[in-house]
């Protein structure tokens, strides 16, 4: 009688947790939350509103004061100031001062991350303005600021040996219950700066299968779903509680190309091979989303990064086989094309954690097999692609690289095409102009200057191609009819959750 | 009594031999893996568009990954000796503390899960058992091949879209709720269920054509009598012994139900682990698997052995 009674008293343990409220607001993607370091899951914590940067950008990537109401630069460019917005409170009832923003934001430099760009030497508070110190000049470290790794913690959110315990923030909703790595339960914060949330609890779920996600959105449990896969997305296009969002993002998928390998040095090769690849049936074919083939390297969604004009990249396998007859390639007796007695034959390196990957390595190989280039692909381990950087030994590699993890491109833009190329970027490219417009770039925030050295580097890289872009990605999101006043950030910064409200 | 002493001394010998073993295991196979270890943290910290070169040689000295393999691995050792699992080189999080979380939330599934099949597969088999070759086992024979030949996957996949869809009884996916145990635990029940029924209906089988059965029923006990005071104490040895073995396989074995539900078991985290080369939480999910293992076996045997007096004599 007594194991019967336990038993029951399990089971009835077991089926009732606490429920959540009626109205709260459920957010299904695939990104886990590993833990409460920023460095870590900082993303997920900006996303949902719990913690917030010292400048902020609006959905088109304009900046706006954030927790700082304003800032100044030094006439050298190495001082910069950000004066810490008053009256602000963390989560815990502290109050956000600039000594506490300042070591927040001193530790989220330490970490590897978007921030080494800048090359910052020192972070310290003084009077009221966290004062950010460079070895550089630096234009955009207003821009990195924006950036998920950036976000101000209380000093409560730390453990003595400097490690993140809690993420204590300042957003409109305060973290209730983290349970990495599948969730986070969020409720409004009274006390916030700014005007407050209309909905008052949220949910985030991490649901890694896309047939999950998909689910959770045609049941109405989850509001807002992010990255669905074609079927999904097909699918919720014919359902009318939801509504279903393309939206392009500046993640790119394309071929590192070494520029110094013998082969590949002369940039008509790598016109020809850009040439020889069918954007639009990969897209079509594979990703089952035709608008998304690549014209240049950065998307629309860069703003002035994205040259409207420019002669976009086109698919011609005949002009391909002319520039390589030109390059003094002949067929040989297997059909693979042989300069010198040496054949063209390269090897791709890619990786499997995007599954589209090794599908559009296999389809290029089979279109520059079209052409007489013989490619093997080898799928290993994404780490093969910077080791072969490092070590010279890389030929072709494809992967995707995301060019909008801040509203301004250059930090990335002069880690991938700088001096030197980048683990993610050019290989063995020696182009001194594009290094100097770069530099030139990252000295000013004028858009007179910057604008004819942007053209410069955009012209550069479509014209001598060190990477070859493939594809655009966009994002892609389901959301619930009964919601308002959502709005989709293409720079994927925040959901905006706090101006949603449910329609009456 | 001695000999249950024995019994378990036995299993806690096993189960620091276990420990050992495991760790070492895990961690070999860890270094065997091909890739930088070093890179795949960078990634699973920092995500793909930071894990450059720079980043992965931050980690390798934080880490201290370029030192030498044994150095590391009696690190780990003399760590445990200590009862410490250390921390997670992603999260940073004591090992201990994540693997808790994760255990707490598959055992929840595993034991409802568990509970759902009996209550599905312990009536079908015993009606089943009774007229061998009848309706109700020719049926549930049928049945139990069908769940059994469907991926759970495909099977939740199903449920979701009748119970949760369809009929809006049930949430999709998560764990906010008691609710939410429900679909996962039910997928895996009707996968149990198809086995455990049929093991049911075997013992049961067995036990109708034994002397003390007939014996029963000549000296005057209905079925259902001879059944509840003979029968399903002696048909429940071989079902118990099963469970047990399922159980195991439940905490460990459902990482696609896991993921198809958004579940944040065990299973799902040690994968999760490998992906990221997260040496010290592949090791302690690891050992806590192990040490499950030991346990459940203790279990399973105590059990038996309270069912079973020629057992204890």
């Amino acid at each position: 009688m007594i194991a019967r009674l336990a038993i029951a008293a399990a089971l009835v343990a077991i089926l009732s947790a606490p429920a959540v409220a009626d109205d709260a607001l459920t957010v299904a993607a695939p990104w886990e939350v590993v833990g409460a370091d920023p460095a870590v899951s900082g993303f997920a914590f900006q996303r949902m509103q719990v913690a917030e940067t010292l400048v902020e950008a609006d959905a088109q990537g304009h900046l706006l004061p954030g927790l700082a109401e304003a800032w100044t630069v030094s006439d050298d460019g190495l001082e910069w100031r950000f004066r810490v917005r008053s009256g602000v409170t963390f989560h815990d009832g502290s109050v956000l001062s600039a000594q506490a923003a300042s070591r927040s934001l001193a530790r989220a430099v330490a970490n590897p991350g978007v921030l080494e760009s800048a090359r910052i030497r020192t972070v310290r508070a003084d009077d009221g303005d966290v004062v950010v110190e460079l070895t550089a000049p630096f234009s955009a470290l207003p821009a990195l600021l924006t950036h998920s790794t950036a976000v101000i913690l209380a000093p409560a959110s730390y453990a003595a040996d400097g490690s993140v315990t809690t993420a204590i923030g300042t957003g409109p909703y305060r973290l209730v219950e983290l349970a990495p790595p599948q969730s986070m339960r969020l409720e409004a914060f009274d006390g916030y700066w700014g005007p407050p949330p209309h909905i008052r609890e949220t949910l985030y779920l991490a649901a890694g299968r896309a047939e999950t996600r998909a689910l959770l959105a045609e049941s109405g449990d989850a509001a807002l779903v992010f990255t669905l896969d074609p079927p999904g997305f097909s699918r919720l296009s014919a359902n009318a509680a939801v509504t279903t969002l393309a939206e392009p993002i500046p993640r790119v998928v394309m071929l590192k190309v070494n520029a110094a390998h013998p082969l590949l040095m002369d940039p008509r090769m790598r016109q020809a091979l850009s040439l020889a690849i069918d954007r639009a049936g990969i897209a079509t074919g594979i990703l089952r989303a035709p608008d998304t083939a690549a014209t240049q390297l950065f998307p629309p969604a860069l703003g002035d990064w994205h040259i409207a004009g420019m002669a976009p990249l086109r698919h011609d396998p005949g002009e391909a086989a002319r520039l390589l007859a030109g390059l003094g390639f002949a067929p040989g007796p297997d059909g693979v094309l042989v300069r010198d007695g040496e054949r063209l034959a390269l090897t791709l390196r890619t990786f499997p954690d995007r599954p589209e990957l090794p599908l559009i390595a296999t389809a290029i190989q089979d279109q520059w097999r079209a052409i007489g280039i013989e490619l093997v692909v080898s799928i290993g381990n994404f780490s093969e692609i910077p080791a072969g950087h490092q070590d010279g030994s890389l030929e072709v590699a494809l992967f995707a690289r995301h060019y909008g993890l801040t509203p301004d491109p250059i930090g990335t833009a002069l880690t991938d095409f700088g001096t030197g190329g980048g683990d993610w970027g050019a290989m063995g490219w020696d182009r001194p102009d594009v290094v100097a417009a770069l530099d030139a770039i990252a000295l000013t925030t004028e858009p007179g200057a910057r604008a004819p050295r942007i053209a410069l580097v955009v012209e550069a890289l479509q014209a001598d191609l060190p990477v070859i872009p493939i594809t655009w990605h966009r994002q892609t999101a389901a959301i619930d009819r009964r919601l308002e006043g959502v709005v989709v950030d293409p720079l994927e910064r925040s959901y905006r959750l706090s101006q949603i409200r449910w329609r009456d | 009594m001695a000999r249950l002493g024995a019994a378990i001394a036995g299993r806690a010998g096993q189960a620091a031999l276990v420990a050992v073993a495991v760790g070492i295991v895990s961690f070999a196979m860890m270094e065997a893996l091909p890739g930088d270890a070093a890179f795949r943290i960078a990634a699973s910290r920092y995500g793909y568009d930071i894990a450059d070169a720079a980043a992965a040689e931050a980690v390798r000295q934080e880490l201290g990954l370029d030192q030498p393999l044994l150095v590391r691995l009696w690190a780990w050792l003399e760590a445990l000796i200590r009862f410490d699992l250390g921390h997670s080189l992603v999260s940073g999080a004591p090992v201990i503390q994540e693997v808790a979380h994760q255990l707490g939330h598959s055992l929840r599934l595993a034991i409802l899960a568990i509970a759902l099949s009996l209550v599905l597969a312990v009536p079908v088999g015993v009606l089943a058992g009774l007229r061998p070759g009848g309706m109700i086992d020719r049926i549930s024979l049928i049945a139990s091949i069908v769940l059994r030949a469907t991926p759970p996957f495909a099977l939740g996949v199903v449920l979701i879209l009748v119970l949760s869809i369809q009929l809006g009884l049930l949430p999709v996916a998560g764990h906010q709720t008691g609710l939410h145990t429900v679909l996962p635990a039910l997928t895996l029940a009707l996968a149990l269920a198809a086995v455990s029924s049929r093991v049911a209906r075997d013992a049961v089988v067995e036990v109708v054509e034994s002397d003390f059965w007939r014996f029963s029923r000549t000296k005057g006990l209905a079925v259902a009598q001879t059944l509840v005071r003979h029968g399903l104490r002696n048909a429940a040895i071989p079902v118990v012994a099963y469970v047990g073995v399922q159980l195991a396989f439940l905490i460990e074995g459902v990482v696609i139900v896991e993921a198809l539900f958004a579940w944040p078991g065990i299973g799902h985290a040690l994968v999760h682990a490998i992906f990221a080369r997260d040496v010290p939480m592949v090791q302690g999910t690891a050992l806590t698997l192990g040490l499950l293992y030991v346990a459940l076996n203790l279990m399973v045997d105590l059990l038996c052995r309270g069912l079973d007096p020629r057992v204890r004599s």
